[in-house]
C-alpha cells in the first residue's frame, strides 16, 4: 500500500494541547444545570497516539468537542498549539479548526452529494475557494494511500462502511493538520473493517507524526494506542500507558 | 470574494433534493410567468386605450380664460347688502397673442408639437339633412403632427385648401356624402359650402359623427374670429408628464390650461385602478414565490443539519454557510425566472395569435420588452435571495457540535 504523504511540519516536543482545570457545565443558572467535566488537566504533545476511553456519560464526547473547538469550556484554560483559545470568537475558532484540526466521526459524515474525491477536497475548497492541481493530486494520493485509489468518483452510498470511514480519514488529513480527533471511528464497523481502519490510523501516525486522539469503547483498540486516558464521571481516572494485559 | 465552495455546495444541495428543487422551480416559473404576462397584457391594454383616446385630442390644451363676473364693490363696514350674482355665459374668444405664444411653447422642454385651432359648433346641411357638428379649423401639417390625421384617413386624401374639408366617417354616412361631394356648414348667420377631400376614422364613432375639419382661416370666418385661435393644442414626448407640465404652464401664463388627464378623469381613474390591481396581483404572486422558496430552504436546512454541522467542524465559516443558502435562493429565483419568462412569451404569442375581437382582428398588440423581462427576472432573483435570508441565518447559527450529534 502506498505511504501517506508526509505532513509539512511536526514539532516533536512542544505541548500541542494543554488543558488546565477545565470544567464544562450545561444549562447554567437553570434547575437542570449540570457539570459534565470537573477540573480536567491534560497535556498532549505532538505526535502522540491517545485513546480516550470511559463509560457512556463520562464526558468523552464533551471533552472531544472542547478539544475540537466545537464547544466552549465553562472555566479553566485550553491552549492549542501554544495559543489560548478561550475568548476567541467564532470566526477565529473556525479558522483554527480549519488549520489545526481534522475530524473523523463514528458515522463517517461524508456529504452524500459529493464523490469520495470531492469529499476529500472539500476542506481545501472551503479554505481557498478553489482546488489547486496540487491539492487535487494530494487528495488522490491520500485516497490511494487509504486503499481507495479506484473509488475516487464513487458516491458515499456506493461505498461500504469501512470504505466511507477511510474516505473520512483522508478528508481529515487533506489540510495536513497536526491533530486529528476521532470519535469512535470504528464504532460502526464490523470487526475486520474496524481492525483495518485502526491499522490505517496507526500507519498514518507512524508515517506522518500526526497526533491522534481517539475516543473508543473498544478496550482492544485502546490497548493498541500509545497512551490511554480514561474518563469516569467527568474526571480523569487513569492517564498513562495501557496496562499490558488489556 | 471567491464563491467556489459556496456555489458548489449550493448546487449539490439543490441537485440532491431533486424533486423539491424541481417543484419549487416550477412554482417560481409559474409565478414569474403570471407576473410577466399580466404586466404585458395590462401595459398593452393601457397603451391601446391611451392611443385611442389621445389619438384625437391634445395632451395639453390652452384656451382663453373664462369670462368671470366683476366682483361687486365692497360696501363700507356696517352696511348690509343683498346681492345675487349670475354667472356669465362663455362666448367664443381667441387666445390673446397666440401667434407669439406658439414659438415659445414649441421651445418648451418635452413639447413635441403645437397646433392652433379654431373650434366651435355648427350645423352641416345637405339637402334636407341637418346634422350638428363640431367645427375645427386647423393648419393641416401641424394638426397632422399632433394626432396623426393622415394615418386615420379611410377614404380620399387629406388636403385642406380653401373651401375644402375633412369629415368623420359616420358623419359622411349620415349625410350620404362621399369624397369630392359638397356640403354646407352653417354657424349662426354665416354659412360656407365646402368640398370633402377625405373621410377619417378617429377611433370613436361619436367623434366621427360630429367632426368637420376645415382650414384655420375658414373656421375663423365661420366663427367670426378673424385672425384668432380659440386654442393651442400641445403634444408631448411623454404623455405622463402632461399634468406636471400643465401645472407649470398655469403658473406662468394667464390662460385656461388643461391636461388630457383632467379632460379624461374617468379614464385616468380606471387606468390607475387597473395599475393598482395589477400591482396587488404581482405583489401577492411575488409573496407566494418568496414563501415557496423560503419553505423549501427551511426544510433543506432541517434535512441538512448534520451536513452543515460537519462542514462547520471542517472549517466552514458562518458566512460561508449563509452564502450557501443565499445562493440556493438566488439559483432557484434565476432558473425559475428564465423558465417563467419563456412561458410568458409563449402565453403572449398565444394571445396575439389566437385571441381575436368580434371583427376577427387581434384585440391589441402585447409584448414583453426585454428591459421589463430583465427587471422581472432581477426582481425574482433578488426575491429568491431575500427568501433565503431567514433559512440561511438559521443554518449559519447551527451549533456544529449539536448538529453533528443529531
Amino acid at each position: 500500500m502506498p505511504t501517506v504523504p508526509a505532513a509539512s511540519s511536526t514539532a516533536a516536543t512542544a505541548d500541542l494541547i494543554a488543558l488546565q482545570g477545565v470544567t464544562k457545565r450545561y444549562h447554567i443558572g437553570q434547575p437542570s444545570e449540570s457539570e459534565v467535566l470537573h477540573g480536567l488537566d491534560l497535556q498532549v504533545q505532538r505526535g502522540e497516539f491517545i485513546a480516550l476511553i470511559g463509560p457512556s456519560g463520562s464526558g468523552k464526547s464533551t471533552l472531544l468537542n472542547i478539544l475540537g473547538l466545537l464547544e466552549p469550556l465553562t472555566s479553566g484554560s485550553y491552549h492549542l498549539a501554544g495559543e489560548a483559545v478561550q475568548g476567541l470568537n467564532d470566526a477565529q475558532l473556525t479558522l483554527r479548526r480549519r488549520r489545526l484540526l481534522g475530524f473523523v466521526f463514528q458515522f463517517h459524515h461524508l456529504l452524500p452529494a459529493f464523490s469520495a474525491l470531492e469529499n476529500v477536497t472539500l476542506p481545501a475548497l472551503m479554505a481557498e475557494g478553489y482546488i489547486s492541481a496540487r491539492e487535487q493530486e494530494r487528495a488522490r494520493s491520500l485516497l490511494d494511500a487509504v486503499g481507495l485509489g479506484n473509488a475516487l468518483h464513487k458516491r458515499p452510498n456506493e461505498l461500504s462502511g469501512g470504505m466511507q470511514q477511510r474516505v473520512a480519514i483522508a478528508r481529515a488529513l487533506i489540510m495536513e493538520p497536526p491533530l486529528v480527533l476521532a470519535d469512535e471511528p470504528t464504532g460502526n464497523l464490523d470487526t475486520a473493517s474496524s481492525s483495518e481502519v485502526f491499522a490505517l490510523l496507526r500507519r498514518i501516525h507512524a508515517e506522518r507524526g500526526t497526533t491522534f486522539i481517539i475516543v473508543t469503547h473498544d478496550p482492544r483498540l485502546a490497548a493498541r494506542c500509545d497512551r490511554r486516558v480514561e474518563l469516569v464521571d467527568g474526571r480523569i481516572a487513569h492517564d498513562g500507558h495501557p496496562p499490558p494485559d488489556a | 470574494m471567491r464563491l467556489g465552495f459556496e456555489l458548489r455546495v449550493a448546487l449539490r444541495f439543490l441537485r440532491e433534493g431533486r424533486m423539491q428543487t424541481l417543484l419549487i422551480i416550477v412554482g417560481v416559473a409559474a409565478g414569474v410567468a403570471v407576473i410577466a404576462y399580466i404586466s404585458a397584457l395590462v401595459s398593452g391594454l393601457q397603451s391601446n386605450t391611451l392611443a385611442k383616446t389621445l389619438g384625437a385630442q391634445a395632451h395639453i390644451s390652452l384656451r382663453a380664460p373664462d369670462d368671470v363676473v366683476t366682483p361687486a364693490a365692497v360696501h363700507p363696514h356696517g352696511t348690509l347688502s343683498l346681492s345675487d350674482v349670475q354667472p356669465r355665459a362663455q362666448r367664443l374668444r381667441s387666445v390673446v397673442n397666440w401667434q407669439a405664444l406658439m414659438p415659445l411653447l414649441e421651445q418648451w422642454p418635452g413639447v413635441a408639437g403645437v397646433s392652433p385651432t379654431v373650434s366651435g359648433s355648427g350645423l352641416a346641411l345637405r339637402g334636407e339633412a341637418v346634422q350638428s357638428i363640431a367645427l375645427t379649423g386647423v393648419e393641416l401639417e401641424r394638426y397632422d403632427r399632433m394626432i396623426g390625421l393622415r394615418s386615420k384617413v379611410v377614404s380620399g386624401t387629406a388636403r385642406l385648401a380653401p373651401g375644402e374639408a375633412i369629415i368623420g366617417r359616420e358623419l359622411a354616412q349620415d349625410l350620404g356624402l362621399r369624397v369630392g361631394d359638397r356640403l354646407t356648414v352653417q354657424t349662426g348667420s354665416l354659412s360656407e359650402a365646402i368640398r370633402i377631400t377625405a373621410l377619417v376614422d378617429l377611433g370613436i364613432k361619436d367623434l366621427n359623427r360630429r367632426t368637420v375639419i376645415v382650414p384655420l382661416r375658414a373656421a375663423q370666418n365661420l366663427l367670426a374670429l378673424p385672425g384668432g385661435a380659440t386654442g393651442l393644442d400641445l403634444t408631448l414626448d411623454n404623455v405622463w408628464i402632461a399634468q406636471a407640465m400643465t401645472d407649470t404652464l398655469r403658473r406662468q401664463f394667464p390662460y385656461k390650461i388643461e391636461s388630457w388627464q383632467e379632460n379624461n378623469a374617468q379614464l385616468v381613474s380606471a387606468l390607475n385602478a387597473q395599475s393598482i390591481s395589477t400591482g396587488i396581483i404581482r405583489g401577492v404572486v411575488l409573496a407566494v414565490v418568496v414563501l415557496g422558496i423560503a419553505s423549501v430552504l427551511v426544510v433543506s436546512v432541517v434535512q441538512k443539519g448534520r451536513e452543515i454541522g460537519i462542514l462547520r467542524a471542517m472549517g466552514a465559516t458562518r458566512g460561508q454557510i449563509l452564502r450557501v443558502f443565499l445562493l440556493q435562493g438566488a439559483v432557484l429565483g434565476a432558473i425559475g425566472s428564465v423558465l417563467g419568462l419563456a412561458l410568458a412569451v409563449a402565453l403572449i404569442w398565444v394571445f396575439t395569435h389566437f385571441v381575436r375581437g368580434s371583427d376577427g382582428l387581434p384585440l391589441f398588440v402585447i409584448g414583453l420588452p426585454p428591459m421589463i423581462g430583465l427587471q422581472i427576472a432581477l426582481i425574482a432573483t433578488v426575491s429568491g435571495v431575500l427568501a433565503a435570508i431567514a433559512p440561511a441565518r438559521r443554518a449559519a447559527r447551527l451549533d456544529p457540535a449539536q448538529a453533528i450529534r443529531l
